[in-house]
């Protein structure tokens, strides 16, 4: 629930105008990319949109719902764990093991939710960061699938059958689809009754609590649809490197999630999918240009934050003003 | 008396660890009535208040509503039985307009109230109705405006807007007039005294012109007891009260 003050339609337009355009150029890049490096352009796509998917899924629970998930990386894993245990067995296809993948990430979301969603601010931060810490250790002892080494996937998961993933350029579109849908899914949910509800009770707990909402009830739905659209993504991940380790559930992946959340802009989606992109191609930018890359992209994230209130997209919407 | 009353106190007791905020409180609401709660600085008004709202869990006493049971209910679960309240200190949504914080008060009695997915022809209904209660409250210039840049005057009125909206049994205010100006008041009196019958309310202020202007009946809270219960003139004639509690302020009844 945003509030209607006179640059409302300004921020509209950003709404429209910045998925749209991002939407835009990755349809198109595919194209692109027969100009370049082929191979390295898409791959490198393919990772900005399975991010992005998790970077939408985070800014539900951390943008409109309050709840800094230190753990969100466990989801990446799970689903991850999900796609690769299951091409394993010869179960891989996305018919049958997405709806898994996702029921294993609704499953664990909805158990570790349930006790995390009764605390808040740093002990939220850190119930979540040790539940992922569990999961992380767990996928560690899981030798039957790799252990510590990881799990590398024979082939990808087939669509009904058809190999329709195996190429590079099917595999950037199939992913593009699913994070098209999860994103319209995502503004449908924020705006509606539930959505709205969310936010509520992140900007006031009690007042919500007294009108006949139950409060832990919506973070923990909130939480579980997150967890399970971030479970999506790491089926995507596992699916796209043919490879899921315990290494998808470290704890440094779940800062840069939050990382990638706040240098968009919190509390938007596409502030997420902008932040995913700018996060992941400035990454792949500077570590070619130096090896201390980090210097500088440390520094890059702290002006972005201090300066754009609202990270990217509130310095968007400050340039257009 | 044939009919239970709207809201029923028994044996409320509390305490902070040696503190004890209520100590066997005994009150009731009847329908439609206006009960007043009076006394001074840390007589365990709020306190009393937050234990009926279910924010606060009482050591001992029940509380029922309309002859239900709810002392140990959540207090979302107390506010879909038709109990609304207000705080003492506003409690709205900042970033949303007036006309939004009305919409969700009236939410959770509609079918739509949690739905997954957007609800246009629902929310127009609930913003009719929301416009409707806003003007009640002398609000209707100000529905778009987001709660955050309301004046302190014009967000009591909305919290009121919002405690009043889903139409509640009992409705439990906590000091409706502090800190509103004379104007803002004077039409917070009138809009109470016009609501007066629709439901039973449960009155906390300091204000003694409004308590004994609205009031059917009051009770004085002093120390965590209740000290003097009954009919306003009767209350402000009671010499135990005045020595507690009015005495200062007997010049001003």
């Amino acid at each position: 629930m945003k509030a209607a003050g006179p640059d409302t339609a300004r921020r509209l337009s950003a709404a429209i105008l910045i998925p749209l355009v991002l939407f835009a150029a990755l349809a198109l890049l595919p194209l692109a990319a027969q100009f370049g490096p082929k191979a390295y352009i898409l791959s490198l796509g393919t990772r900005l949109m399975i991010f992005a998917l998790a970077a939408i899924s985070l800014d539900l629970i951390l943008g409109y719902g309050g709840m800094v998930s230190f753990g969100h990386a466990a989801f990446l894993g799970i689903g991850g764990y999900a796609a690769g245990i299951l091409v394993d067995e010869g179960r891989g296809d996305l018919l049958l093991a997405l709806p898994l993948a996702m029921a294993a990430s609704a499953l664990f979301a909805a158990a570790t939710g349930y006790v995390s969603i009764r605390t808040r601010g740093v002990a939220f931060i850190m119930i979540t960061l040790a539940f992922a810490q569990m999961a992380y250790f767990f996928a560690n002892t899981l030798s039957a699938y790799g252990g510590s080494d990881g799990l590398s996937l024979l082939a990808r998961s087939g669509v009904a059958g058809l190999p329709l993933m195996k190429n590079d350029t099917a595999f950037f579109y199939v992913v593009l689809a699913i994070l098209a849908l999860a994103f319209g899914a995502c503004r449908l949910l924020v705006a509606s009754p539930f959505g709205q509800a969310l936010e509520a009770v992140r900007q006031n707990p009690g007042r919500m609590a007294a009108m006949g909402y139950d409060t832990d009830r919506i973070k923990l739905i909130a939480y579980a649809i997150s967890g399970t659209l971030c479970g999506v993504a790491g089926f995507l991940l596992a699916n796209q490197t043919e490879f899921v380790s315990p290494s998808y559930m470290a704890w440094q992946r779940s800062g840069e999630l939050i990382a990638m959340v706040v240098l968009g802009g919190m509390g938007t989606l596409h502030g997420a999918l902008l932040g995913a992109v700018a996060f992941l191609a400035l990454e792949e930018i500077l570590s070619d240009l130096t090896p201390h890359w980090r210097l500088v992209f440390g520094p890059i994230l702290i002006l972005v934050v201090l300066m754009g209130r609202g990270g990217l997209v509130g310095l968007i919407g400050r340039m257009r003003r | 008396m044939t009919e239970a009353p709207a809201l029923a106190l028994d044996g409320l007791t509390k305490s902070f660890g040696s503190l004890v905020v209520s100590d066997a409180v005994s009150l009731s609401v009847r329908p439609g009535e206006i009960h007043a709660l009076i006394g001074p600085n840390g007589a365990g008004k709020t306190t009393l208040i937050h234990q009926v709202s279910g924010h606060l869990r009482p050591d001992a006493g029940r509380i029922a509503l309309a002859g239900t049971d709810v002392t140990a209910m959540a207090p979302h679960r107390r506010a879909r039985l038709g109990l609304s309240r207000t705080f003492q200190i506003t409690s709205v949504i900042p970033a949303a307009t007036a006309r939004q914080n009305v919409v969700l008060a009236l939410r959770p009695a509609t079918a739509a109230g949690l739905r997954l997915w957007p609800d246009p022809a629902g929310d127009a209904a609930l913003a009719a109705r929301a416009g409707e209660t806003l003007a009640l409250v002398g609000l209707e210039g100000r529905i778009d405006i987001p709660a955050s840049d309301l004046s302190h005057g014009e967000r009591r009125a909305l919290e009121l807007a919002m405690a009043l909206a889903p139409s509640p049994r009992v409705l439990l205010l906590d000091e409706p007039m502090a800190g509103t100006g004379r104007e803002e008041s004077a039409h917070l009196l009138r809009t109470l005294a016009a609501l007066k019958g629709r439901c039973a309310m449960l009155l906390v202020e300091h204000d003694m012109h409004a308590v004994f202007s609205l009031a059917d009946r009051v009770s004085v809270l002093v120390g965590g007891r209740i000290v003097a219960s009954g009919a306003p003139d009767a209350v402000r004639a009671d010499p135990a009260v005045r020595a507690a509690y009015l005495g200062d302020e007997a010049a001003l009844c």
